[in-house]
């Protein structure tokens, strides 16, 4: 993992100690609300319904077991006891108070971590593919390029104050399990096809939100040493010719689609001409230097597939139907990631208490190098367990509930906090995923659906994902009463596919009965061994729209009956 | 001038309070915690009176986000916010029934 050097620990010191005085002035009064927002955002200081909430950054989703103890410790002391893993694989607190978060922010400080550009218009926590450096698929691990872009983008003069929040997600994987086709910039590492050179694919102008849109290749093969140049002059014209006039349009993908994929690489190519490239582009003596942190911790040498494992499979049933579908194959002999499931049935997706935290944070000391990463499907994963253990590591998982056979199934829903926690939120989303996975609860049921992603947002800004889940469901209001849209077809992957809608609007009561006909279609209309996204691409949405408005008749016919 | 949109009568005031961020309901006299506390306005005068409370509060840094809120009473005459989001505010989460005013200030 990346460790702090003096620069790094002088600076995070240094802004703790500027919010305390902001937040001093701010309770004399010498700074307004109007005067004094931007700054808490800039802290990852929002004001949600009930409370005010912090958000507090892990970089690219890796975090210490160390850091988790002192995320359980801050959430029982200033808060209610738990906290909410987010899909930019941060964290959150819902109940803080201002009095109490420069506090907050120094004990973060103490294990090397912050809430900097949580929030507001700048570059955001980079995000990255949780099995980064352990993903059999991957070219190159990509938190090494994330941790550059966060020492690059932290504080950047140019870009603090962007038109609009700008998000950046890497992978160095086939598969893309960051999304980074919806995001503001994407980056893919990959080997150019002739030279075998290590470099990017960069992708400009995805995003959901309002206005969702799947982003656009600017660049096939960009060198790995010219990076931080080049994005610089992506952001420049983004800075330049952002629309600060309009929220809705202020975002790069607006940008992007106004002008012309075609143009707005000419524009970049243009402003990357320009620039003193060289003085730009980091030292390939501090990239070496970061890339040391993320070296691979020191394996075992062990047998390809764990004897030991085999056996208590077969002799545990329900230990077998976890390995099956929350471990991750490892590229090292011996070794399995393992997803942790924080969707319980009946409980809200990413929620976990201290005490859990701490159940986690053991687990990783004893069986995973004191590592942990946050998806940003709202679990955790411990990247390098030994086969031999997974059992052990299974049993200690179940007795903190934290054993939930269920990822990547019907059950693993992604869900925003809604309408429960956030002030921005036109509808519930918690309740719903509760009412989703009681329906499908049982396992062997979900088993036989296989792999169906339902991604949840309770307003248009999209933070649950719905319009790239397979299954998107987003909450609104109509006539004073909460209204759901159920959205089909959605993919966050390397094909990358916005839902479209299937039909009108629904009463929250229904959605389980609409989830539950839209996988009847499915696995009357499957053939052996086609996952649901499968099917839906293969026979479209008319299936699935006849079965939901038929859902609406067979209502009215009840009531008549 | 154009009058002042504000949402129908009867109306109560809430914000969140500046230092804890709690949900805060004004009483009439000053603030309370508890949604049962507060002061119903029922005609024009009082709610132009909260409002003026609301700005006047802001301005002193005591509280942000104060609006006046259209509201029911309930039976046993509490005000009860008409819209669901800040029917919310006086209730917590709902999924969890542990937290927040719904758990703090239950009744019997």
């Amino acid at each position: 993992m990346y460790r702090y050097d003096e620069f790094d620990e002088r600076f995070v010191r240094e802004r703790v100690a500027q919010f305390r005085d902001q937040v001093a002035r701010r309770l004399e009064g010498a700074l307004t609300e109007e005067e004094f927002r931007p700054l808490r955002l800039k802290n990852g200081l929002y004001l949600q319904l009930h409370a005010y909430m912090l958000r507090i950054a892990i970089p690219y989703g890796t975090l210490s077991s160390r850091q988790m103890r002192q995320l359980a410790m801050i959430a029982d002391r200033w808060d209610r006891g738990y906290g909410h893993f987010t899909t930019r694989q941060n964290i959150q607190f819902n109940w803080p108070k201002l009095r109490d978060v420069p506090d907050i922010l120094d004990a973060l400080a103490d294990v090397e971590m912050h809430c900097i550009q949580t929030s507001g218009n700048c570059i955001r926590n980079v995000t990255a593919d949780h099995f980064a450096g352990v993903a059999a698929d991957e070219v190159e691990d990509p938190r090494p390029t994330a941790e550059l872009i966060r020492q690059w983008s932290s504080l950047h003069p140019e870009f603090v104050w962007l038109p609009r929040k700008f998000k950046i997600a890497v992978t160095g994987a086939a598969h893309d399990r960051a999304a980074i086709r919806v995001h503001d910039i994407g980056l893919r590492i990959l080997r150019h096809p002739e030279t075998r050179e290590i470099g990017y694919e960069v992708i400009v102008g995805g995003g959901l939100g309002r206005t969702p849109m799947i982003g656009k290749v600017i660049r096939d093969f960009l060198p790995k040493e010219e990076l931080l140049a080049y994005l610089e002059a992506i952001m420049r014209v983004y800075n330049l010719e952002g629309r600060r006039d309009n929220k809705f349009k202020a975002r790069v993908k607006i940008l992007v689609h106004e002008i012309g994929t075609e143009e707005f690489i000419r524009r970049v190519e243009e402003e990357y001409a320009r620039l003193d490239g060289p003085s730009i582009n980091a030292d390939p003596e501090e990239v070496a230097r970061i890339a040391a942190y993320f070296a691979p911790p020191p394996y075992e040498t062990l047998p390809v597939r764990s004897h030991q494992l085999s056996v208590q499979r077969g002799l545990d049933p329900a230990f077998a139907r976890w390995v099956d579908t929350n471990t991750f194959p490892h590229r090292v002999a011996g070794y399995a990631a393992v997803t942790i499931s924080l969707k319980p049935v009946g409980r809200a997706p990413g929620d976990i208490t201290s005490d859990q935290m701490r159940v986690v944070a053991d687990l990783a000391d004893r069986y995973s190098f004191g590592e942990i990463r946050a998806t940003h499907s709202q679990n955790l994963v411990l990247a390098h367990v030994r086969q031999d253990d997974l059992h052990g590591l299974w049993q200690a998982l179940g007795e903190a509930d934290l054993a939930s056979a269920n990822v990547g199934l019907v059950t693993d829903i992604i869900a925003c906090p809604g309408l429960d926690y956030c002030a921005l939120a036109t509808a519930r989303s918690i309740p719903i995923a509760q009412a989703i996975s009681r329906r499908f609860q049982d396992p062997a049921r979900q088993r036989e659906i296989g792999p169906l992603q339902i991604k949840i947002s309770g307003c248009i800004n999209a933070c649950g994902h719905h319009h790239v889940g397979h299954i998107g469901i987003l909450g609104l209001e109509k006539k004073g009463i909460e209204n759901y849209q159920i959205t089909l077809g959605g993919d966050a992957t390397e094909t990358a596919a916005l839902g479209e809608r299937l039909g009108p609007g629904i009463d929250a009561d229904q959605v389980p009965d609409a989830i539950e006909r839209i996988v009847g279609v499915y696995l009357r209309e499957r053939t052996e061994g086609e996952e649901f996204i499968a099917t839906v691409r293969r026979i479209g949405l008319e299936p699935f729209k006849r079965a939901f408005e038929a859902q609406g008749a067979g209502e009215l016919a009840d009531a008549a009956a | 001038m154009a009058a002042p949109k504000r949402p129908p009568l009867p109306v109560i005031l809430l914000a969140n309070d500046l230092l804890d961020g709690d949900v805060v309901f004004h009483t009439g006299r000053g603030w309370s915690r508890d949604p049962a506390d507060a002061a119903v306005a029922r005609d024009d005068a009082a709610a132009a009176a909260l409002e003026a409370v609301a700005e006047a509060e802001m301005a002193a840094n005591r509280v942000i986000d104060a609006y006046v809120v259209d509201v029911e009473l309930a039976a046993d005459g509490r005000p009860v916010p008409r819209h669901y989001r800040e029917r919310f505010k006086t209730l917590g989460p709902s999924h969890r029934p542990d937290l927040g005013k719904q758990a703090e200030f239950a009744r019997k």
